[in-house]
């Protein structure tokens, strides 16, 4: 488990949801930082093989963290600050971009 | 501030280099624009350097504190700085082509700063793919942002930042369930050709061997001669398995593994840009060759930092303020012998600097069979799912090289366009194929090295009156 | 000392590979001869349509020969697919190519109008207004006004496809050299042809220019006119996207692994290889006007490569008469004429004589 070294500060957290559970983030986390400290540790599963995956090198660099954030696939987790009221949820499998304009994950 | 729209200098990457590079130039009356794709100046070194204090520092280090002053001195300046954007061409002809606030640009300067610094080394071990499994920068990256630690946590690998972390780890009171030091004896004789010099900096190395006595001395279980690893569980991590020598295989339990082999330079907007390159055999990875002031091959192009070799966070900092100093001069904003007086104290840090180098490089040097797996289910390209096996298979008609191996199984053509699977795949090319890692050659890159929007691109926005180069 | 084969084949592209594996599968102890890694091999750049609708327009032996390898394709991925294992993934739906005006319909309507001339009912075509397009080809954007249909449309991987003509003809006892750059072609004795490489030469009685670009240096050697120069095309990729693209366009089409690409651009830039932002932003304005939901997606690669281009865009096949033996293939539809490539030129190869179809497309055309 990961845990916080730091004491809480005064500024306030953020709360987003992920698949239905609510995640406190602190001001500065990532959505991949949050996430790993409510102990969420598999992002997506891949495309080919439908193998889980998670955060690896936390710099931009693997892509590995894929998520979809807001109704956007596709995107990497350690490189977007937490907002209030975002909504995240694990990409599994290609990026879900349709023809329909519905944004899937989007409310549902 | 709006971006100038012709600045005299762009700096890529606000890391050590970069900031020092855009803030030299700045304060010589060069208009700079400055471009980095993390929300806050620092790079991978010196991040989240803004929001420490005393208690990060007693964590982190008093060397990490040395980012402050190149920080604020960057913010006092009068450059343009861009947080995230993703630069994802330079080219040969400096023109820039960057994504920040859901725009593309294409912004040509007079003179252009490399400084994308590094990345960890790829470690490609069974299991390296599951969940649970990160690199031992990304634990410290976690540290440093979000104050966040994870108990009872696996080491694995070699090289400082490796050790660094772990010490940082119980400065901060986070235990570690273990250290299993992969560092080669074979590399120890080698490595006493260069202690003479390494020995010019007895504090850095006096610095590397407290952090492993602490480690000791707290009662982390350390293990040192590890020949093999693997990565336990199926779905996620649940422990690591290695052997020491030729011994059996031992585990150790844990849902966290952190997985270290030293740094390397990123390559891919250099390579992409057309600038040549060079093997180094010594740091195992690829250098764009450069001049005394950073200078490609490429006309007004120069690159400074850990981009152009791995020194750490100070060498790079005088190698930005050498390059900025040598754009200056080809901006006519001073002349040749102000150049070379103002460089001079540099220079002198710069050669401090790499008075170890050749030494850690040599002590440090990953085994061949952590470069290149010996297990042949080991998964080499993580985005297109590839094994040894898988490229192997693909190797046996004969294959010129990377590029065409690339366009016949797909390796290196995911998203992270070959920063995780490059080095692998040409050192498992050139043993399969007898040849040196230089001959065989690495995947020929083009831009964009960072995705861009569709709509982005399609939007892009650009000097019409001009055609790309 | 020269190595001696049945049939030696310059070039281990599209083309070549496709040939060799013709003339390894009808016994021909067969050598292909290739460059290194960064060769400029226009098969990479290749966007893997299999396509007819296009080709041919006016011209109807071309029409003619396209026909006939998109018949013989299905059966040619069938056959890869069982000696190798390798499937090249190819469909043949039909295919369509978008119009964004109304001028650029009636343009459209008029060149289909053309070949099914004289093409007769071999080809069938069917012009689509835009709502009837819908039914084929979702989320187009409001742009759109409708387009051409054919059945006979189709596409495939273009790099799996190399990979399982190349491993084929290497099961089927051929050779693959690289690094092996041909610099010269000489009469040998008894008949043969000798190729001379950097390091080394080669002899058979059977040569087959293949080289691209390169056969433009090459055919004079062996009395021959090869008249090609480079056409720079660019492609953009993005991300794997899930299914929504079964039909391919002539410009957006989505791979079997997910990616859509999206082409293409026509440049004459020399031998210049780079990508270009500014072309790049044209390919993508287009075809975002097509499927604006596109615009989503992220683009991950660019890729510039040099089309084959003869001076009507036409291929070029031709025997020599000075050296017999040697014969030189040039085209720029690598894909699309695989099939027949392997299972008919070939064929002609190995028989010593160009069949009558491939008359028309000598480069004796060009002396007018």
């Amino acid at each position: 488990m990961f845990k916080r070294i730091t004491p809480e500060s005064a500024a306030q957290s953020v709360a987003f949801d992920f698949e239905g559970r609510t995640i406190a983030a602190w001001p500065g986390d990532t959505v991949a930082a949050a996430l790993l400290a409510a102990g969420e540790t598999q992002f997506r599963t891949t495309p080919e093989k439908n193998r889980p995956r998670g955060p690896f090198c936390m710099m931009g660099v693997c892509f590995d963290c894929l998520m979809v954030i807001d109704g956007e696939p596709n995107r990497q987790a350690c490189q977007v600050l937490a907002t209030e009221g975002m909504r995240v949820r694990r990409q599994n499998g290609a990026a879900e971009i349709g023809p329909d304009d519905a944004i899937p994950g989007d409310g549902a | 501030m709006s971006e100038p729209a012709s600045p005299d200098l762009i700096v890529v990457g606000a890391g050590p280099a970069g900031m020092a590079a855009a803030t030299t130039a700045a304060e010589a009356g060069a208009s700079v624009l400055l471009l980095d794709d993390q929300a806050k100046p620092g790079g991978q070194i010196y991040r989240a350097v803004e929001a420490a204090d005393a208690a990060s520092e007693a964590v982190l280090g008093p060397e990490y504190m040395a980012g402050r002053p190149l920080a604020a001195a960057l913010r006092s300046s009068t450059v343009t700085y861009v947080p995230d954007a993703a630069v994802w061409q330079v080219s040969d002809g400096r023109e820039v082509g960057y994504s920040a606030a859901g725009r593309a640009h294409l912004v040509r300067a007079r003179q252009v700063i490399l400084a994308t610094g590094a990345q960890e080394r790829p470690f490609p071990i069974p299991g390296w793919q599951l969940p649970g499994v990160m690199m031992a920068g990304a634990a410290q990256t976690l540290l440093k942002s979000s104050g966040l630690a994870a108990e009872g946590a696996v080491f694995a690998g070699s090289g400082p930042l490796l050790y660094l972390v772990v010490h940082q780890y119980l400065q901060a009171g986070v235990q570690v369930a273990a250290l299993l030091d992969t560092t080669s004896s074979a590399n120890r004789l080698p490595a006493l050709a260069h202690l003479p010099g390494a020995l010019r900096r007895w504090d850095m190395l006096g610095k590397g061997r407290r952090w492993m006595a602490a480690i000791k001395a707290s009662g982390t279980r350390v293990v040192s001669g590890v020949s093999a690893l693997k990565v336990l569980g199926d779905e996620r991590a649940s422990g690591l398995g290695y052997r020491v020598g030729t011994g059996p295989w031992r585990e150790i339990q844990s849902e966290h593994v952190f997985v270290h082999q030293g740094v390397v330079p990123n390559v891919n907007l250099s390579f992409a840009a057309g600038i040549k390159h060079r093997w180094d055999e010594r740091q195992l990875c690829w250098h764009p060759l450069t001049d005394a002031w950073g200078r490609t091959d490429l006309d007004g192009i120069a690159i400074a930092g850990d981009g152009a070799g791995i020194g750490g966070a100070l060498a790079a900092e005088a190698a930005g303020r050498i390059a900025a100093l040598g754009a200056l001069r080809e901006l006519g904003r001073i002349d040749a012998a102000a150049c070379d007086a103002q460089a001079r104290p540099h220079r002198v840090a710069l050669e401090r600097e790499g008075r170890l180098r050749p030494f850690l490089d040599t002590w440090f040097r990953p085994a061949d069979h952590f470069r290149v797996p010996v297990d042949d289910t080991t998964l080499v390209c993580r985005c297109e799912e590839l094994t040894v096996k898988d490229l192997t298979d693909v190797m046996e008609i004969g294959l010129a090289g990377p590029n065409q191996l690339k366009s016949y199984c797909r390796a290196g053509m995911g998203p992270c366009q070959g920063r995780f699977c490059g080095l692998t795949v040409q050192e498992l090319m050139a043993r399969e194929q007898g040849r040196t890692p230089e001959a065989v050659g690495y995947y020929r890159l083009r831009p964009p090295i960072k995705p861009v929007p569709f709509s982005e691109l399609a939007m892009l926005d650009a000097d019409d009156t001009a055609n790309d180069g | 000392m020269s190595e001696t084969f049945d049939a030696i084949v310059i070039g281990g592209g599209l083309m070549g590979s496709a040939i060799g594996y013709g003339l390894a599968q009808r016994g021909l102890k067969c050598v292909i001869l290739d460059e290194g890694d960064v060769a400029y091999r226009a098969a990479r750049g290749n966007f893997g349509l299999v396509w007819v609708q296009s080709k041919g327009i006016g011209a109807p032996p071309y029409a003619d020969w396209t026909m006939r390898s998109a018949n013989l394709w299905g059966g040619f991925a069938g056959e890869l697919r069982e000696r190798t294992g390798i499937d090249v993934a190819h469909e043949q739906p039909g295919g369509i190519e978008i119009c964004l005006s109304e001028q650029e319909f009636e343009e459209r309507a008029a060149k289909m109008a053309t070949l099914a001339g004289h093409q007769g009912g071999r080809f069938t075509h069917e012009m689509l207004d835009r709502k009837q397009m819908l039914d084929y080809v979702p989320g187009l954007g409001p742009d759109v006004v409708g387009g051409s249909f054919t059945p006979h449309d189709g596409h495939a991987n273009p790099l799996r496809l190399m990979r399982a003509m190349q491993r084929g003809f290497v099961d089927l006892g051929g050779e693959i050299r690289t690094d092996s750059h041909a610099l010269e072609l000489a009469a040998a004795a008894g008949g043969n042809v000798r190729v001379t490489t950097r390091g080394q030469t080669f002899e058979a009685a059977r040569v087959v220019l293949a080289a691209g670009l390169g056969n433009r240096d090459l055919a004079p050697m062996a009395g021959l006119d090869q008249p090609v120069r480079p056409v720079k095309g660019q492609i953009i990729v993005t991300e794997r996207v899930r299914r929504f693209l079964n039909m391919p366009t002539t410009n957006v089409r989505q791979t079997n692994e997910g990616t859509v690409l999206v082409g293409a651009s026509q440049e004459e830039a020399g031998f210049d290889l780079r990508a270009s932002a500014r072309v790049s932003r044209t390919i993508a304005a287009r075809s975002w006007r097509a499927f604006p939901f596109l615009g989503r997606a992220r683009v991950i690669r660019t890729w510039a490569a040099l089309r084959v281009m003869t001076p009507d865009g036409l291929p070029i096949y031709d025997r020599s008469e000075t050296m017999p033996g040697v014969f030189a293939a040039s085209c720029h539809s690598g894909v699309t004429l695989a099939a027949a490539h392997a299972g008919v030129y070939a064929g002609y190869v190995a028989d010593g004589k160009l069949g009558d179809e491939l008359a028309p497309l000598s480069a004796g055309r060009f002396d007018v």
